[in-house]
Order: C-alpha cells, then sequence, then structure tokens
C-alpha cells in the first residue's frame, strides 16, 4: 500500500500528488522532488548503456529509513513516483510493478478524455482519484 | 471492420462540415478550417501516442519513433502499414502510402487533386500530436502527386 503517489510531467512540474496521512504532506511533496533526481539519472543511465531491453520500471530509486521510494517511467517521459511505507516488509516488486501498471493505464485514460488539455493538473477525474485511493493504505 | 469505416465517414463529414462553414471563403478561411482539422489530429495524436506504446519498451532513437509511427500508428488507425519511409538523416523525414485510405474512395489519379489537401490535414495533425507526446516537436506537412498517393513530410524541429 503506497503512502505517497505522485505523477510528474515531462517538464518535472508535478500533474497529481496525494499523501496519506495528510498532515506534513511537505515531506512527502519534498521527498518526490528529490527522488525526480535520480529518475533522471536512471533514464539517462539506460540511454548510455547498451541494454536491449529498457524497461519502463525503474526500480527501488532510494530508500529511506521510513519510507522506500519507487519509480517509473512512460513512453512519454511522464514519471510515476510512489512512496511505500518501509515497514510494510511484504510488499514484492511483482506488486509494485502491477500498481504501476494500473496507475498508467489511468493515466492514459485521462490522457484520452477530450476535456482533459495534456499539460493541466489531474483534478477533476473521479476514476483517477478512486484508483489511486484503491492503492493507498486505509488510515481511519 | 466496422470501426474503419466509422472513422472514414466521420471524418469525411469533419472535413465537410469545416469547409462549409466559414464566412470568409477566401484561401484566408480555408487556412481556418485546414488549422481547425489540423489541431483535432493533434489532440487525438497526444492521446494515440500515450495509448499505443504503452506495452512496448522505451524508444532508444528517434528513428525508433518513426517506425513506430509507420507501423504501429498507421495499422491502428487505417489498418496498414506506410509504404515507405526514407529520411535525408538531418532530421527530414518522408513517409509515403501509396493508397493512402482516407483518398482511396475519392479517385485514382489526378481527379480532385485540389481538394485532396483538405483531407490530409487531420493525418497531418496526427502525425505531429503523436511526435510532440513523444518528445519530437516538428512540423508535418502532406502532399499529393496524384490520388490516392501521398506523401507526408516530418521536419524535426531542433531547438
Amino acid at each position: 500500500m503506497a503512502v505517497c503517489v505522485a505523477v510528474i510531467a515531462k517538464e518535472n512540474y508535478p500533474l497529481y500528488i496525494r499523501s496519506i496521512p495528510t498532515e506534513n504532506e511537505l515531506k512527502f511533496h519534498y521527498m518526490v522532488h528529490t527522488s525526480l533526481d535520480v529518475v533522471d539519472e536512471k533514464i539517462s543511465a539506460m540511454g548510455k548503456a547498451l541494454v536491449d531491453q529498457r524497461e519502463l520500471y525503474l526500480g527501488l530509486l532510494y530508500p529511506t529509513e521510513d519510507y522506500k521510494v519507487y519509480g517509473y517511467v512512460t513512453n512519454s517521459k511522464v514519471k510515476f513516483v510512489m512512496v511505500v511505507d518501509s515497514s510494510n516488509t511484504a510488499l514484492r516488486d511483482n506488486e509494485i510493478r502491477s500498481m504501476f501498471r494500473k496507475l498508467h493505464n489511468s493515466y492514459t485514460d485521462v490522457m484520452c478524455n477530450p476535456f482533459y488539455n495534456p499539460g493541466d493538473r489531474i483534478q477533476s477525474s473521479r476514476a483517477f482519484d478512486s484508483m489511486v485511493t484503491s492503492m493507498m493504505i486505509q488510515v481511519c | 471492420m466496422a470501426d474503419a469505416a466509422l472513422f472514414e465517414f466521420l471524418h469525411t463529414e469533419m472535413v465537410a462540415e469545416l469547409g462549409a462553414h466559414h464566412s470568409d471563403p477566401g484561401p484566408g478561411g480555408q487556412k481556418m478550417s485546414l488549422s481547425v482539422l489540423e489541431g483535432m489530429g493533434f489532440r487525438v495524436g497526444q492521446a494515440l501516442g500515450e495509448r499505443l506504446p504503452q506495452e512496448t519498451l522505451a524508444f532508444r532513437e528517434e528513428l525508433d519513433i518513426l517506425k513506430f509511427l509507420c507501423r504501429d500508428l498507421w495499422v491502428a488507425v487505417f489498418q496498414k502499414q506506410m509504404d515507405s519511409l526514407r529520411t535525408n538523416h538531418q532530421g527530414t523525414y518522408v513517409l509515403q502510402d501509396n493508397s493512402f485510405p482516407l483518398l482511396i474512395r475519392m479517385a485514382s489519379g489526378l481527379q480532385y487533386l485540389e481538394e485532396a489537401p483538405k483531407f490530409l490535414a487531420f493525418t497531418c495533425g496526427l502525425l505531429r500530436g503523436t511526435l510532440c507526446i513523444l518528445g519530437i516537436k516538428s512540423l508535418v506537412t502532406a502532399s499529393v502527386a496524384s490520388l490516392p498517393t501521398c506523401k507526408f513530410q516530418v521536419v524535426i524541429q531542433k531547438t
């Protein structure tokens, strides 16, 4: 279960960012911002290495004492960043990958919505919101 | 499949509708409806550029993206692949389609040559939109020498 989910545009500004718990949001915003450097590093490393397969899933970006940060980049250079609670060790790589796939599918649906202008903040899409809610921890 | 026919009819109506209502029947008015059509194609291209490469891995270079346009995008929209792709290796690509589905119903030869550009505006926008979302700023123009063969010229803008 994620603690914070962020969608970052190609030009590195946030299209959507949501975290739980809702107090101390700034800490998560800061964490996502610093993880962008790591994402850029991984993308440029992928370009230089002569790897046959270029993956969209970037894997664990960096761990902190409480949280782990995972990244994913789409073909349109839109980045998804997910912050997960470290204490929840039951989460495996496959589950993170499937969460990112769901995010990618929902993001593609938002893009195809004719009422959405590419580059705007994602604020009126209820389907996207409910998908993100389903991925986050239930905090009473 | 019915999808192809639906898109063709919708496209024909779009061109007819946008071409009929401009208040200034001179070249200025026609240019506006062409740019509206191109704009529509651009937005659709952006959405397709997000949805179609979803399962494929990241593109390694410009030529890969152009090949994706010629194969996957063309198959998804027109149920056939582009017939030829040429480049001068300096940022200009020419994509040639020998039997473009939106023109093939009209004529075969030189008839309707002046009307043909209206039917290509949407597709130019489509190409430009898909390239834009994949990170390439470009300028796309189309030219018809004889129906239904048409060429799309993509010029990459270096910023």
